[in-house]
């Protein structure tokens, strides 16, 4: 199978990146980055990863079910991810992520019936000193208000790109 | 633009270039010095460069204190295989956040230590293994070392001095385990991450079972300094037998929390009350972990004392990763205890029985306890199956989830008794409440 050509070009240069014997070394960023254009890690995926590396597909199944990023099933287009570990917690990240969930109507990694939004109760992002804070996709918010993330997901829900919510606004460039 | 503001207690070496204009930019970074320690390097023998490392006192920053010059000197210069230089950019200690500054705002900084690191122990290529989440660092990273192949700098001809090495990013998918230095190197050969029983150690077989260097961003990123302006000022800079500054990941309940850059041994009162502002809401100080969620805490009462890593040894707890996190009168110890376990749980890889089912079962049982079904026999309980976990893993996993609990039960035993009489948590609906 082929990806698109912006894929392939990544997938070229992370095979270039290890020693000639040693292709194995991409299959976690083939996994990820092959992911992000598929929406999941499909069988197609896992089968092109192991024939490009030179494993066995086997090998790259047991990989995606130990790493908390990779997934098999798709998620919403707009992954919200809620920090609740102790430095968010002290400072409301439990409130913030009970908040969601029934704004929502959805729970770990659950995602609403028109595909929009997903939600994930994450551990530790590294943003505790600018907690609570939250990931949308990549994306990261720091110091949200639950104005704020009320805010967010109205937005999101309405089919507004995170950018056009004037309210909350990326730190991450 | 920093994420919080900057204090004047600060003493800025490994942050002095991240309020700088572009200071992202490789021009901005060779008009600051950029580069220079590197020149100096060139002109140093690899015997003259681990020396220089070793007397500046660095320690390193990731979390065990390991004095960096004496790892770099285990590495067998001259073995036959390939050497690497591997750099652990998987942040995830909860606490710590400066990893993330110092890429994001100082790049160059870290590929200059990371090419004089090559160049102690004859290495030629390096990676950069940055955890998934940080996916706009990896971005960050991959321009930065395009600028400087392009200068020249990296490549097969470094700096026109006929050295060779190459570097580049390689991106993680979400795994705390991952952050230890044997799960990271499996997982960067391509596997799950699960921990190397060692010895040997990295230093002899790492990256693909060869001599590796692998290191924290922040003790690669104190390298040039080192060099630039010697071993004596960076040591001057700290403790004793604790070279330099560090950066703290102050969080919490306190007024100001933020990364601020601070000598070695700064006392931790003054870090909370001068530096992060105080308490919030001018609450009482109640505990804090001065190191990540995998050191014992310590009592209010415990906490007149210099962050350094003896110091905190000398106190039972661990100087760590640097995430200071400040818990105020309101906070509900048993609940500290129980998310702090949440989380090894979750990230136990499950690899050695007594983590993979003591973290599972501490877990279990602080979850019945925090909502008031708990009994008396169970604060032993508790104590004596994170104790039965300590020493009996391949990686500090286990004892980085058994020794905060360890230290909240035997510390905090009041507040355990206080959830026996059958009802929910006393600290319910205190303190947590996030600020307008």
């Amino acid at each position: 199978m082929t990806f698109s050509p912006e894929l392939e070009a990544r997938f070229e240069k992370f095979l270039a990146k290890y020693p000639a014997d040693r292709k194995r070394s991409a299959v976690i960023p083939m996994l990820i980055y092959g992911q992000d254009e598929l929406g999941a890690v499909t069988d197609e995926l896992i089968n092109e990863i192991a024939l490009r590396t030179g494993v066995t597909p086997l090998q790259v199944t047991e990989v995606v079910g130990f790493y908390s990023m990779l997934h098999r099933k798709p998620q919403g287009k707009y992954h919200v991810q809620i920090c609740t570990n102790i430095s968010c917690l002290l400072v409301g990240g439990e409130e913030l992520w009970a908040q969601a969930c029934h704004k929502l109507g959805i729970g770990h990694k659950e995602t609403t019936a028109d595909g929009r939004i997903s939600l994930e109760e994450v551990e530790c992002m590294g943003a505790c000193s600018w907690a609570p804070a939250v990931q949308v996709n990549y994306d990261f918010y720091h110091d949200i208000t639950p104005a704020q993330l009320d805010k967010l997901i109205d937005g999101l829900a309405a089919g507004k790109k995170p950018e056009e919510i004037a309210e909350v606004r990326k730190v991450s460039c | 633009m920093l994420y919080n503001q900057p204090n004047p207690l600060e003493v800025k070496v490994l942050s002095r270039r991240f309020t700088l204009l572009n200071s992202q930019s490789i021009e901005t970074y060779l008009a600051n010095d950029g580069y220079k320690a590197l020149e100096k390097a060139l002109g140093m023998t690899q015997e003259q460069i681990i020396d220089e490392v070793k007397a500046s006192g660095l320690r390193g920053r990731g979390g065990a204190g390991f004095p960096t010059g004496m790892k770099w000197g285990f590495v067998p210069r001259q073995s036959p295989k390939p050497k690497y230089i591997m750099v652990n950019a998987d942040e995830s200690e909860p606490g710590t956040c400066k990893d993330r500054l110092l890429i994001e705002y100082d790049p160059h900084q870290l590929i200059e230590g990371i090419l004089i690191a090559g160049l102690a122990v004859g290495s030629q290529q390096g990676y950069v293994y940055i955890r998934g989440e940080y996916r706009y660092l990896i971005d960050v990273m991959d321009r930065a070392i395009d600028e400087a192949y392009a200068k020249g700098i990296l490549g097969d001809n470094v700096m026109g001095r006929g050295v060779k090495f190459h570097l580049t990013t390689h991106s993680g998918a979400g795994a705390y385990e991952c952050g230890e230095e044997s799960a990271l190197l499996e997982s960067f050969e391509g596997k799950r991450g699960n921990p190397r029983i060692r010895p040997p150690f990295p230093a002899v077989a790492g990256c693909y079972q060869s001599p590796t260097i692998l290191n924290n961003v922040e003790t690669f990123c104190a390298v040039p300094p080192i060099l630039l302006n010697g071993a004596e000022y960076f040591k001057g800079l700290g403790s004793p037998k604790n070279g330099g500054t560090r950066l703290f990941c102050l969080s919490g309940h306190i007024n100001k929390p933020g990364v601020y850059e601070l000598p070695m041994g700064f006392n931790l009162m003054r870090m909370i009350n001068e530096v992060g502002g105080g308490m919030r809401g001018g609450k009482k100080l109640k505990a804090v972990i001065p190191g990540g969620s995998s050191c014992p805490v310590l009592k209010a009462d415990e906490c007149d004392l210099a962050m350094d890593f003896d110091t905190l040894a000398a106190a039972k707890s661990m100087l760590g990763s640097g995430g200071v996190v400040v818990m105020d009168e309101d906070t509900c110890m048993v609940g500290a205890a129980l998310r702090i376990m949440k989380f090894y749980a979750h990230e136990s890889c499950g690899w050695c029985i007594p983590c993979r089912e003591g973290t599972n079962w501490l877990k279990k049982l602080l979850t019945r306890f925090h909502a008031g079904m708990g009994t008396r026999s169970d604060i032993i309980l508790i104590g004596d199956l994170a104790k039965n976990m300590l020493g009996r893993t391949f990686c500090p996993l286990g004892d980085a989830a058994a020794l905060p609990t360890i230290s909240i039960v035997e510390k905090f035993t009041d507040e355990f008794e206080a959830h026996l009489n059958g009802e929910p948590c006393p600290y319910e609906n205190k303190s947590r409440l996030v600020s307008a």
